[in-house]
C-alpha cells in the first residue's frame, strides 16, 4: 500500500481554556518536511493547541485535518514511574513495533539510566526519555511541547538535530518553545497573534 | 496492543508484584478475624450474621484500591499516548476493568476460604457465599471503575469514590447477602445479573468519562 504523504493542517481553529476564548481563526498548513516554531507567552494557548491538533480535545471551532500517525512530547511522559527506564521505555518500543529500541537509547545517553527508576531521574533526563520514546514511535507527525525545557546544551542542540533529521526524512515537526532551535527553513507564528481583541470574546 | 496493555495493567495490580496490591486481600481476611472478637466466640451467632461480614468486607476491599485506579495514568498521560495510537478510551477501560477484577476478585474468593472458617460458615452457606462473591466482585469492579473514572480529576476524588460506592453496590449486597439469609440460589442468579448489566457499561461509562476528563 502506497502511503500518503503526510501533511498537518489547521482550518480557522478556536480554543477555549474554561469559559475564556485562547485564539481563533488560527489556519496554517505543514507538509512533508516542514517544521514549524509556536511562541506565545504562558498560559497563550501552546499546550491546548497541541493537545487540540492531536486530538485529545475537541476545538471550541474550526477543523484539524491530519494525513499519518502523530506522536506527541509534553510535560507528562507516560512512563511509569515504579519501572525502571529500559523497561517503562521497552512497554512503549514493543507497543509501537520499535526494533532499534537501544540504538534510540544510545542517541539520547540514556543507556547508561536503563536499570534507574523512572521516578529517580531529573526534569532533564525525563524529558530526553520522552524523546526516546516519540523517537521509538517512528510516526511522520511530531507534535514537540517545550522539548527543551530543563535540558542541558547539548542536549538541546540534539533536540534541534532530531527535529532537522526527521524533517529531512520527510516529516513534520510542530515546536512549542520559548527557546530557539535550529532548523534551517523553521517557519513560525505567534500565538498571540490569533488571540481576539478584547471586544470580540462573544464571537468569534 | 490490546494483549500488551492487559500484561502492563496485571502487573501493575496485581498482589505482590504490584505496589501494595495485596492490601484488599488482607483487609478482608483481616475484617474477618477481627469480628469473632467483637460480638464473641458463640458459633450460632456467627454462622447467622458471618456472611453478611464476608460481603461488607468484600464491599469495603473494593474501595481500597480504587485510589490509583485511573488517576495516576492520566497524571501520567499514559491514556493520552495510548489515544494517539488509535486505542478507544472503551478498550482501555474494558481492559482495566479485566485487570482490576483479576487483581481483587479471585484473591477475594480464595481468601474466603480461611475467613469462612474464622466465621463458622459451612456447608451450604459456604458454598452460597463463594459463588455469590465470584458472582459479585466483577460488578463491584465495575462500579469502582466507573467511579475512579469519574472522580479522576477531581482534587478529593478518593475519599469521594468510596462514600460513591456503597449506595451504588447495595443491590450487589442486598441480593447476595440475602441469597445467604433465605439459602436460595434465584438471589444469585439477580447478583449475576446485577454484575452482568455492569460489566457491560462500565467500559463505556469510564471512557465517556476519562475523555471528559481530558476536556478541562
Amino acid at each position: 500500500m502506497q502511503a500518503l504523504p503526510p501533511f498537518l493542517a489547521a482550518e480557522s481553529l478556536a480554543c477555549r481554556r474554561g469559559e475564556r476564548l485562547l485564539f481563533r481563526r488560527l489556519s496554517f498548513r505543514l507538509e512533508a518536511g516542514s517544521a514549524c516554531h509556536v511562541t506565545g507567552a504562558n498560559g497563550a494557548g501552546k499546550t491546548t493547541l497541541l493537545r487540540a491538533l492531536a486530538g485529545l480535545t475537541t476545538p471550541f471551532a474550526g477543523e484539524v485535518r491530519r494525513e499519518g500517525a502523530l506522536a506527541l512530547l509534553d510535560e507528562r511522559s507516560g512512563l511509569e514511574p515504579d519501572l525502571p527506564l529500559g523497561r517503562a521505555l521497552d512497554f512503549w518500543f514493543g507497543l509501537d513495533g520499535a526494533t532499534d529500541g537501544d540504538a534510540v537509547m544510545r542517541r539520547l545517553r540514556l543507556d547508561a539510566l536503563a536499570e534507574v527508576p523512572v521516578r529517580f531521574l531529573s526534569t532533564g533526563q525525563r524529558k530526553r526519555a520522552a524523546l526516546a520514546r516519540v523517537l521509538g514511535q517512528a510516526a511522520p507527525v511530531w507534535l514537540l511541547d517545550e522539548p527543551l525545557a530543563g535540558l542541558d546544551i547539548a542536549s538541546q542542540g540534539l533536540v534541534s538535530a532530531l527535529v532537522r533529521e526527521h524533517c529531512a526524512a520527510g516529516g513534520i515537526a510542530l515546536i512549542a518553545s520559548h527557546q530557539p532551535l535550529d532548523v534551517p527553513g523553521m517557519t513560525s507564528f505567534a500565538i498571540e497573534d490569533f488571540a481576539p481583541a478584547e471586544t470580540e470574546d462573544a464571537e468569534a | 496492543m490490546t494483549a500488551a496493555l492487559l500484561r502492563r495493567d496485571l502487573a501493575q495490580f496485581f498482589p505482590f508484584t504490584g505496589s501494595g496490591a495485596a492490601l484488599p486481600t488482607v483487609f478482608f481476611v483481616a475484617v474477618a478475624m477481627l469480628f469473632p472478637f467483637a460480638v464473641g466466640p458463640d458459633a450460632k451467632i456467627l454462622a447467622r450474621t458471618g456472611g453478611g461480614v464476608v460481603w461488607i468486607a468484600a464491599l469495603l476491599a473494593a474501595i481500597l484500591p480504587l485510589e490509583r485506579l485511573v488517576a495516576r495514568d492520566i497524571e501520567l498521560g499514559f491514556f493520552d499516548q495510548l489515544r494517539l495510537r488509535g486505542m478507544a478510551e472503551e478498550t482501555m477501560m474494558a481492559v482495566r476493568l479485566a485487570a482490576h477484577w483479576l487483581s481483587f476478585g479471585p484473591p477475594l474468593v480464595l481468601a474466603t476460604f480461611p475467613a469462612a472458617a474464622l466465621l463458622r460458615i459451612e456447608g451450604e452457606s459456604f458454598s452460597l457465599l463463594l459463588l455469590g462473591l465470584l458472582a459479585g466482585t466483577p460488578g463491584l469492579a465495575a462500579i469502582g471503575l466507573m467511579i475512579a473514572a469519574l472522580t479522576a480529576s477531581l482534587r478529593a476524588g478518593a475519599a469521594l469514590s468510596g462514600l460513591l460506592l456503597i449506595p451504588l453496590a447495595l443491590p450487589v449486597l442486598i441480593f447476595g447477602a440475602g441469597a445467604l439469609a433465605r439459602q436460595d440460589h434465584v438471589s444469585l442468579g439477580f447478583v449475576a445479573a446485577i454484575s452482568l448489566a455492569l460489566v457491560a457499561l462500565a467500559p463505556f461509562a469510564a471512557g465517556a468519562a476519562i475523555r471528559a476528563a481530558r476536556e478541562n
